[in-house]
């Protein structure tokens, strides 16, 4: 008999992205996009602004639908298996006039629906997340008088409430200092040390990703280098994806 | 005659019980109309259920109805409620599916809905005696609420509430954050058109009653007031109801008193209420 509950064998790719291609109009935004990231590693996907990086995230998270190719998690369809992510987004400008604490969006993370009432087991679940990631004491305040990176760190929580095996961040540390990005490095890598999880950011700093990522993807609509970040972080896939060289000085390789 | 002799008529009783009614519905639609910063979905619906009825009067007059036996086959409300869900229909698609803003796409459909209405009323003979006018339309009439049509606002009360609280997690969700719900899995384009829909089928059942100039207010005032209390969107809910509640008794019974028209009393009470939120409430 068949153990329906039982994970797919570690040859199956934590993310699988075949050949996708996407277009807003006239505008290609992915070209032939492909990669296969094995379970349990760090993934770095940088480029310059307009590159892709956002959409092929919402790709795989199947918010989007690329004209051609197909992406996949743990051998299923983009979209299929909410449960097995962590998704946290850009930390666009939020609605701070939507009545919330940061203990409630947390607990989104395991209803999947807004909560009513955060119940006992529940609201235990949520205030362990919000402590794992340094913001246990926020979990009765008001999101809209939470700071950048307090917001962060909820909608972290929120991501990690769950367990998720694929853990999803677009550029995690925009609007966020120094001492805040650094313990939101300090924080994945943690999760994934504890829990053998996959983690895909996408980031602008070229430096957190050679010194934090087992894999870079270097993209600009069509992708430049994928690999080990002293691979692919080079001169020559830099200047390929950014246009010009400069931006390498800014790392050691 | 005091308030609690008043009670005692009929129509008083259908008065209070209808508007308290559409202060539920009311309270339960406007939290998502003003979360999604939708606050004109309820005059471009609402004047779209004016269309409505006047493409109804106008069909009733016209296959010689009026005055027929069989129940609401004689109400213009059988063709206003599901020109109202089609325009909602139209407003959800144009919002969703073209580069339209939602107050363009509301804006749209309110003035094609206002011209129909103003058009097909004028061609209505005086004395047609359909029981409902444009005037009545406009300004609305809830001391004039028949027993038939207080069965289907309660009927409809019923219904939306469940639908709404039943769906209410969900939208909050999707409310909040809607690329975070769609990430989950929640389907929030249907999600949307179900709020729409229901939207529509509460203001067209609610504006014959409490007029469609006014309606918008019922939607956004309580509402309004209570965010500006409320910590969180449960507590949000419940004072959006509680203060559509009070205010329909307090504006019924103030109308009563100084024998002016109920709509406008109730919508100056709600406003009455929104002042010492906005002064005092949470910033």
């Amino acid at each position: 008999m068949i153990d329906a509950t039982r994970r797919p064998p570690p040859s199956v790719p934590a993310l699988h992205v075949h050949h996708v291609s996407l277009r807003y109009g006239d505008a290609s935004i992915l070209e032939d996009v492909s990669f296969d990231l094995p379970a349990g590693e760090f993934l770095a996907i940088v480029g310059p602004n307009g590159a892709g990086k956002s959409t092929l995230v919402k790709v795989a998270l199947g918010l989007k639908a690329p004209q051609k190719g197909h992406a996949m998690i743990f051998g299923r369809p983009a979209g299929e298996q909410p449960k097995r992510v962590g998704y946290v987004p850009q930390l666009k400008t939020f609605d701070r006039t939507f009545p919330a604490t940061a203990e409630e969006l947390v607990v989104t993370g395991l209803r999947r629906s807004w909560p009513a009432r955060v119940r006992g087991a529940e609201a235990e679940q949520a205030q362990a997340a919000l402590e794992r990631v340094g913001a246990g004491a926020l979990a009765r305040r008001p999101l809209a008088r939470l700071s950048g990176g307090e917001l962060q760190r909820a909608y972290l929580a929120r991501a990690l409430v769950r367990k998720p095996e694929l853990v999803m961040l677009d550029e995690p540390a925009t609007g966020v200092d120094f001492l805040a990005e650094h313990d939101l490095y300090d924080l994945l890598e943690s999760y994934q040390s504890d829990t053998g999880a996959t983690v895909v950011m996408v980031t602008h700093d070229l430096s957190a990703a050679r010194y934090h990522a087992s894999q870079v993807l270097v993209l600009n609509r069509r992708v430049h280098g994928y690999g080990a970040p002293e691979v692919v972080l080079c001169d020559e896939c830099l200047e390929a994806a950014f246009g010009h060289r400069h931006h390498a000085h800014a790392i050691s390789v | 005659m005091s308030i609690f002799e008043a009670l005692s008529f009929p129509f008083f009783q259908r008065a209070l019980i209808a508007g308290l009614a559409i202060a539920v519905m009311a309270g339960l639609l406007g939290v998502f109309v003003v979360q999604r910063r939708l606050s004109f979905l309820g005059d471009g619906l609402a004047h779209a259920a004016f269309g409505g009825m006047g493409i109804g009067a106008f069909v009733i007059v016209s296959a010689d109805l009026v005055g027929s036996r069989v129940g609401f086959i004689n109400h213009p409300i059988l063709i206003a409620l599901p020109f109202s869900m089609l325009a909602a229909v139209v407003i959800a698609w144009l919002r969703r599916g073209t580069r339209l803003s939602s107050d363009t796409a509301i804006g749209v459909s309110f003035a094609v809905s206002v011209a129909l209405g103003v058009l097909l009323f004028s061609l209505i003979p005086p004395d047609a005696n359909l029981g409902v006018s444009a005037m009545d339309l406009l300004f609305g009439s809830i001391l004039g609420v028949r027993a038939t049509d207080l069965w289907l606002i309660v009927g409809v009360a019923v219904l939306a509430a469940a639908l709404l609280l039943g769906l209410w997690g969900r939208l909050g969700y999707a409310t909040f954050d809607d690329e975070l719900a769609r990430a989950d899995s929640l389907n929030t384009d249907r999600l949307e058109l179900v709020l729409f829909l229901v939207a529509a089928v509460i203001i067209a059942v609610s504006a014959s009653v409490v007029g469609i100039i006014l309606m918008a207010a019922y939607l956004v005032i309580p509402a309004a007031a209570a965010r500006l209390l409320a910590r969180t969107l449960a507590q949000m809910t419940v004072l959006a109801v509680g203060l559509g509640l009070v205010s329909t008794v307090a504006g019924l019974a103030i109308s009563f008193y100084l024998d002016v028209p109920s709509g406008a009393t109730i919508v100056l009470t709600q406003a009455a209420l929104f002042v010492p939120a906005a002064v005092f409430g949470r910033r």
